[in-house]
């Protein structure tokens, strides 16, 4: 699946979508697909404040846990509910409807773009 | 890293590919829960040629066997098979195996992947004592396949002259599938019925085809170890190793303490005579956060001193809820008794019940 070119990427394999002061936030193609069957989301509460590359998440799948690193600072505003009780949407639709959590941020690192981001996942 | 013969087929559909024991492998093709899955209510195909064929053949072929083994396979019959250990002089686990044997002097013993120099190594410095030159490591002349699910019957036999109603569980025999020279045995590593293919790795890709397009579904290793897991099934480098004996890993009965000399025997007999500090155990938990491998374990939730350790873990697809097998101190592993596990600095309780987690209805 190709990297959708309206948003944002960092080397932990999350995508950032930015509409106005909220970041939506969730992992590539990739990651699940490296991941596998997605089974449980650990997500946090909205009001959680965020720091730029600290865990503020996990994702597991059958085989293995992966780490969800905060892209941006802010505060979480809201969390999928969606990908709580069907951890699966992850795996089927990363980049739409298996998006994490939004977060309200107060600045905005430098991220990558899908072209960059294709070049790591050796995809480009 | 080495490949099956099959690499390129897995690659054609598909496959992501993981270093298990060494070799490069499928993991899974689409979905570990969809492989898994397929095994549990139709049948899977896997491809286990990474695992160690050896030959032991000639006179003296039982006697050596029995002097290198825990296990007695003497005593087993004419194409029939037996689950066994082979250990080092302090009773440590060397390898589980299967152990065939074929005719009277003729055996085959399937060794796990990553322990293929151990074992092959072992074997020959036993012969080497007993003067026993019967010792053949053919690993890189076969495919093997393991067909597996309630319906590895049907499939199996639609590509077979082999009548696999006269193959009861744990038998070998030989026939043609899809024309291609094969023992079949009846055995595997997943809880279901099923069986474990070997022959010609030139004939790879043409059975392993075969068998897809006689219905079974391609699993990768993913969902393998997630079957074998709720089947109560150790896995060397996670339920057993070198600093595990069998009295700890719950093999007792594979030991045939009364006989004559073998490897193994003074340090076995003396950890036989002991109740083992630690023991095996199977762990269930609530709600779907798995404990996996190396997750320490304690008695409750407030403890900081640890009991025992998780060998092996997952959310089980079958049952919904996490399963896990583990070392427990001996005092403290009776079934019902509940401990907490350490989860990336979650504490949850689990509760120790009997293996296996899942048994397949008969």
């Amino acid at each position: 699946m190709s990297n959708p070119t309206n948003r944002q990427y960092t080397k932990e394999h999350e995508w950032v979508l930015v509409e106005g002061d909220v970041a939506t936030i969730g992992i590539t193609a990739y990651a699940a697909e490296k991941l596998g069957d997605v089974v449980f989301v650990d997500l946090p509460k909205v009001g959680t404040s965020t720091t730029y590359m600290k865990i503020c998440g996990e994702i597991e799948s059958t085989k293995s846990v992966g780490e969800l690193y905060a892209p941006l600072d802010g505060e979480v505003v809201e969390i999928n509910d969606v990908v709580v009780s069907a951890p699966e949407t992850v795996n089927t639709d990363p980049f739409g409807a298996g998006w994490l959590i939004k977060v309200k941020f107060t600045s905005l690192p430098e991220l990558m773009s899908a072209e960059e981001y294709a070049a790591l996942t050796g995809e480009g | 890293m080495p490949q099956t013969p099959l690499h390129a087929e897995h690659a054609r559909l598909g496959a992501s590919f993981t270093d298990f024991g060494g070799w490069d492998m499928p993991v899974r093709y689409s979905s570990d829960l969809a492989e898994h899955e397929a095994v549990r209510t139709n049948a899977g195909v896997f491809d286990i040629s990474h695992m160690a064929e050896i030959f032991i053949k000639g006179d003296g072929a039982a006697v050596f066997l029995d002097y290198s083994l825990v296990g007695q396979a003497s005593l087993i019959e004419n194409g029939k098979a037996k689950y066994s250990l082979i250990c080092n002089n302090d009773g440590g686990i060397i390898d589980d195996l299967i152990v065939y044997r074929l005719e009277e002097e003729s055996f085959l013993v399937i060794a796990n992947a990553g322990n293929r120099e151990a074992v092959v190594s072992a074997l020959k410095e036993r012969a080497a004592t007993l003067n026993f030159a019967g010792v053949q490591d053919r690993s890189d002349d076969f495919a093997l396949l393991a067909i597996q699910g309630p319906n590895a019957t049907k499939y199996l036999q639609s590509i077979t002259d082999k009548d696999l109603s006269t193959l009861p569980y744990y038998s070998i025999g030989e026939g043609t599938v899809d024309g291609v020279n094969a023992y079949l045995c009846r055995t595997g590593y997943t809880g279901e019925d099923g069986f474990e293919v070997l022959f010609s790795s030139d004939d790879a890709v043409k059975v392993f085809n075969s068998l897809i397009s006689a219905g079974a579904v391609p699993c990768g290793l993913a969902s393998r170890d997630t079957l074998r897991l709720e089947a109560g099934m150790p896995l060397y480098g996670h339920e057993l190793n070198l600093d595990v004996n069998p009295y700890e890993a719950g093999f007792a009965r594979v030991v045939r303490l009364e006989r004559d000399d073998f490897v193994g025997k003074d340090a076995l007999q003396e950890l036989s005579a002991k109740t083992p500090s630690r023991k095996l155990v199977g762990l269930v938990g609530e709600g779907k956060r798995a404990a996996r491998a190396d997750y320490p374990l304690f008695v409750d939730s407030e403890s900081t001193v640890q009991i025992g350790i998780i060998t092996s873990g997952a959310l089980s697809p079958t049952l919904g809820y996490p399963v896990a097998m583990g070392y427990l101190e001996t005092d403290l592993s009776e079934i019902g008794n509940t401990v907490s596990v350490d989860i990336r600095g979650t504490r949850l309780p689990m509760t120790i019940v009997k293996l296996p987690f899942y048994k397949r209805s008969k």
